[in-house]
Parts: C-alpha cells; structure tokens; sequence
C-alpha cells in the first residue's frame, strides 16, 4: 500500500532521489547516476531497516524542508546540514521517528556537501532499468526525471515502517574536512604524461573550483602537461576517473559522468574515496596519494565486510 | 595480438586490443563481450564496448585484480581456437530527408558542391557499423561514412535537436536517441525511438550491428509515427 508520508514545502538547492545507481546498461550508453555519496546512502537505508539500494533523498548545501502528512521512521546520512524537526535540532547517523504535522528543515551547511534521507520501507517510485536513482539530464528516473518540486507529495510504500532509534558506532562516521587526501590508481594512459606531470599531480594541491557537480569536479591547479596528445579514441569511463583535456586542468568524474570519453585519463580515484570526495565542496583542497590496485582493492573489501555485517544486524532486528 | 589490461581503480579493468578504428579490432571486442555473456564470470557486473578497447567493471570482493587478469586471458586463449563470429544485424532506419525534419541538408549539399538528392543517396547508400554506443542513452558511434557528404559543425549550436534527428558532425554520422543541444548538421529526422526508457528493450540499438537509412516520405514518417506511438512499430532489421 502506497500512502502519501511528505508534503514538499520548499525543495532546496538540488534534492533528488538516487538509489545505488544503474548498472548494466552502460554499454548502450545509460549513465548510472546514483548517490555520490554511497557510503551514507546505504548506512541511512540499513539504519531504518532498508536494503542498501533502496533510493533515498540525496540533499545537496540548501536541504528542502519537508511536511510530513504520515508518522515515518527516518534517518539523515552525510553531510552535517543542519537538520532539524520543528526547529529542533534532528541526529545524524541514527534512525527516528517523524509524525504527522511534524516538519523537517535544514539550515545552513557546516560540514560536507550531501545529505541522505532514508525512509523506512523506502519511497513508493517506479523503477527503470532496474533503478529508481534520477538522471536529470536525460529526465529519467526518480520523481518525474526531475529533482523533488514545491507542494510535490511523496509517497512511501508502508506508512510508520522501519525501526526507530538505531544509530551507528561513532568509529564509522565519517568526518568531512576542508583539506583532503584521496587516494588513487594511476593510469590507464600514462604514457601520455611525462614522469615531471606525474610528480606535478601528485605533489601538488589542487582546488575544487564551483565548476562542479554531479556530473564531475573541476579542479584548479599546478598544470598537468601532455607528453602526446589529450585526445584519446573514445573509451568507457569509470567513476572516479580523473581526466586530463589539454588545457591541463583535472576534472574528476562523478555519478553523472557520461559513460564514455575521449581524454586522457591520468587516475582514478579509488571507490572507498568516493564517498568523500563527494562531500568535497568548492574551495575543498585536494591532494593525491598513489596506491597500488591490490591496497585499494583491500580497502574495498574491509568496506564491503562492514556492509554486510550491519546488513544481517539490521535484517535480523527487522 | 593479445590485449593489454589496465586497471582502472579498484574496481574495472581495460583490455586495450589495438591502436586504430578499424572493423577487425571491433569484432574481436565483439567476440569477446559476446563470450563474456554466453559463459558470466562470477563478480563482472558490466562491461562496455568501445572503438580500440573493452572495458569491464567487478566486484573486487568476490574477484581481484590479478584473478580477473587470469580469467581474461585464458578466456582470450580459448577464443584464439577460432569461435563462431556473433550474428550482426543489419536495422533499417526509415528516415525523411530535409524540410522541417532535416534543416542542414541544404548547408551539407552546398559545403560539399552536389544536390540535396545526391546528400540523401550517398547517406542511404551504405551500411554503418555500431562501433559503440555511449555520450548519451542509446546513441550509435558509427563509422564508415563518406567524406563525399562531410561537413563541419554549426559554429553556433542549437538549444535544442529533437529526438530521432539524423546529423553529420565532419565525417561521422548519428542520430540524436533524446531532445538536447547540439551542433551537428541535421539533414533528416526518424520517427523510430533509439531510446525508450518505459520500453522492455529501452535501447534499440547495439554495438557490433549495423544500421542503414531508408529514406521515406512525410506520408510515411506520419504512418510510422503513429505505429511506434502506439507500439506497434517493430524496427525491421535483417542478417548482415
């Protein structure tokens, strides 16, 4: 049973739906959007009870402010934007309970760049090939293909479900700073980079300039120079992948990247660094460690590891 | 030659099979992904043709880096014994030429100094290879076209190119699968959806056929229009 749980009273910068993405149709061009923030998308879903696919709102700087019409069980994820409930400050990284009347505010932005509200039961939202994550380039998925509209209501698909008061162990909230270290593979294409360029990226600080969004990060800095060409015969392009066009300035790509591309590629940033970087906001300072492909596939796994585990938590108290 | 591999971060690798656009490299990707979805290897979550590589993204907690190397090549190995090449089809795109739906085809034909029905004829007289799809949903990267019909882009692109419209960008040729800006030339417009999100096939198209375009009147492309509008339409496509 569906049943109408948000009124939409103001719908923030960009708040759209966006589940883990969708996969298994990059190859005929479909962009796999999805939360840039994986990591606080699936912990909001397992602490209301949800899968870890399940779309959440992801929120982005200016939260919306929300109505809600139903009694609801949610949790907030990600980015400290200053959430509250009737003008009390709402917890992070814990699931609660909303009631009818009630309204969810954000206010202004102290750490990180995205949020994530998870409902209990999850929004009632078709799913298109496989996902209910929002492309809005292309207007697919989510509400309408569009970001969450005045006086829109959204539906969940059991009203009051999910369970309240679970939080995460403070070891597993991520801390947002202005001053960042990702770590990243480098290659595939570093033949066309001289050994100089090398040591330029990955010695020097680079800025995340307001020229991004969820499509990908440009970032200004020390000059990276081609030893060939920028060009390359077009290719798929993974998330994370840091380009190079000619000009020398890196754009990292993100959720919305198109799927295939034809600029050298000098890294890519591994996908446990992800979820920070998505909380990067402009004028963030970056900085970029090379690491072995066998590290970061550690790291994945260790990832993977505690996802599961609090997955079989939160299945067996559902 | 056997591919080199890169990883590409945690969690995709790239098989580089050559250096150039070429249609014997492009089959050999073919094969490749085609034995990849006939005999799944446990952790590959997709892949992505393209003109000079594959690439293939995993799960590196059920497979790693160097299992997957291992895996690949002696997949390689084992198509090296000579395999049945996949079936290429060959889809026929009803397309009406100039007029409202193919604003440019006047520009194409005065840049390259012949008439409009010698543009039409030149580009409906051959078939296209897919050699990819990608830059957006269901968008054909062919090849193959004659430099006789090339013409550069518009200097100023335009805010908005319909769904289904049939362009000429230098010596490429394509067809826009969604309403977006653009600067390709646009000589023609299909009513057949190369993209339908709603659909049980949402992307018409695919990597490794074929596509021909068959020109059609206003009469026909309404006749059509409708058909596909009311899903009735079935793209005819044929053995290469």
């Amino acid at each position: 049973m569906t049943s109408p749980l948000f009124q939409v009273v103001k719908p923030g910068l960009l708040t759209s739906f966006q589940d883990l993405g969708r996969t298994g149709y990059q190859e005929f061009g479909v962009v796999v959007s999805g939360a840039m923030d994986d990591y606080a998308l699936q912990m909001a879903n397992l602490l209301v009870g949800n899968d870890r696919n399940e779309a959440a709102l992801e929120v982005t700087l200016m939260g919306p402010t929300l109505k809600v019409l139903e009694e609801a069980v949610i949790s907030i994820c990600g980015g400290d934007l200053s959430p509250t409930v009737n003008g009390v400050k709402a917890p992070m990284w814990k699931s609660f309970r909303v009631k009818n009347g009630d309204v969810i505010e954000f206010g202004r932005p102290v750490e990180g760049a995205r949020a994530y509200i998870a409902l209990g039961g999850g929004f009632d939202l078709p799913e298109i090939m496989g996902s209910k994550s929002t492309f809005l380039k292309a207007k697919l998925g989510g509400l309408n293909g569009r970001p969450i509209e005045r006086d829109a209501i959204l539906h969940g698909t059991e009203a009051g479900r999910g369970t309240a008061g679970r939080s995460l162990h403070a070891a597993e909230i991520p801390r947002y700073r202005k001053e960042m270290v990702i770590r990243v593979c480098l290659g595939p294409h570093l033949h066309a980079f001289s050994d100089s360029s090398i040591q330029t990226f990955l010695s020097s600080i680079y800025e995340v300039t307001p020229q991004s969004d969820r499509m990908g990060y440009r970032l200004k800095g020390p000059r990276i120079k081609h030893q060939t060409s920028a060009d390359i015969i077009s290719e798929a392009i993974p998330l994370g992948g840091i380009q190079v066009p000619a000009n020398g300035e890196p754009i990292i790509l993100m959720a919305d990247r198109q799927t295939t591309g034809g600029y050298t590629r000098i890294a890519t940033v591994i996908s446990t660094d992800i979820p920070l970087l998505a909380q990067a906001l402009p004028g963030c300072l970056l900085r970029f460690v090379a690491i072995p492909v066998e590290e970061a596939q550690q790291l994945y796994r260790r990832r993977a590891k505690l996802l599961r585990v609090l997955e079989m938590v939160a299945r067996s108290n559902r | 030659m056997k591919p080199e591999t890169f990883p590409l971060g945690d969690t995709g690798i790239q098989l580089l099979f050559g250096n150039e656009i070429s249609e014997k490299i492009n089959q050999e990707i073919r094969q490749f992904a085609d034995s990849l979805r006939r005999y799944p290897v446990n952790g590959i979550i997709e892949w992505v043709p393209a003109y000079t590589t594959l690439t293939i993204f995993y799960r590196p907690d059920i497979i790693t880096y160097h299992e997957i190397c291992k895996v690949l090549e002696s997949k390689y190995m084992d198509l090296q014994g000579g395999v049945a090449e996949p079936t290429s089809l060959i889809y026929e795109i009803p397309t009406l030429y100039g007029g409202e739906s193919g604003t440019d085809l006047d520009f194409v034909a005065n840049y390259n100094g012949i008439t409009r029905e010698e543009v039409i004829s030149v580009h409906t007289g051959q078939d296209y290879l897919i050699y990819m799809m990608g830059f957006m949903p269901g968008f054909p990267y062919l090849g193959g076209m004659s430099p006789k019909i090339a013409a550069p882009r518009r200097d100023n692109p335009r805010a908005k190119i319909s769904a289904g419209s049939v362009g000429i960008a230098g010596e490429q040729t394509g067809i826009y699968p969604i309403e977006t800006p653009g600067g390709w030339q646009i000589i023609g417009k299909t009513p057949v959806k190369l993209y339908d999100p709603d659909s049980k096939n949402p992307i018409l198209l695919s990597s490794g056929h074929y596509l021909r375009f068959i020109p059609i009147s206003k009469s026909e492309y309404d006749e059509i229009e409708n058909a596909v509008n009311s899903g009735t339409f079935i793209v005819k496509a044929k053995k290469k």
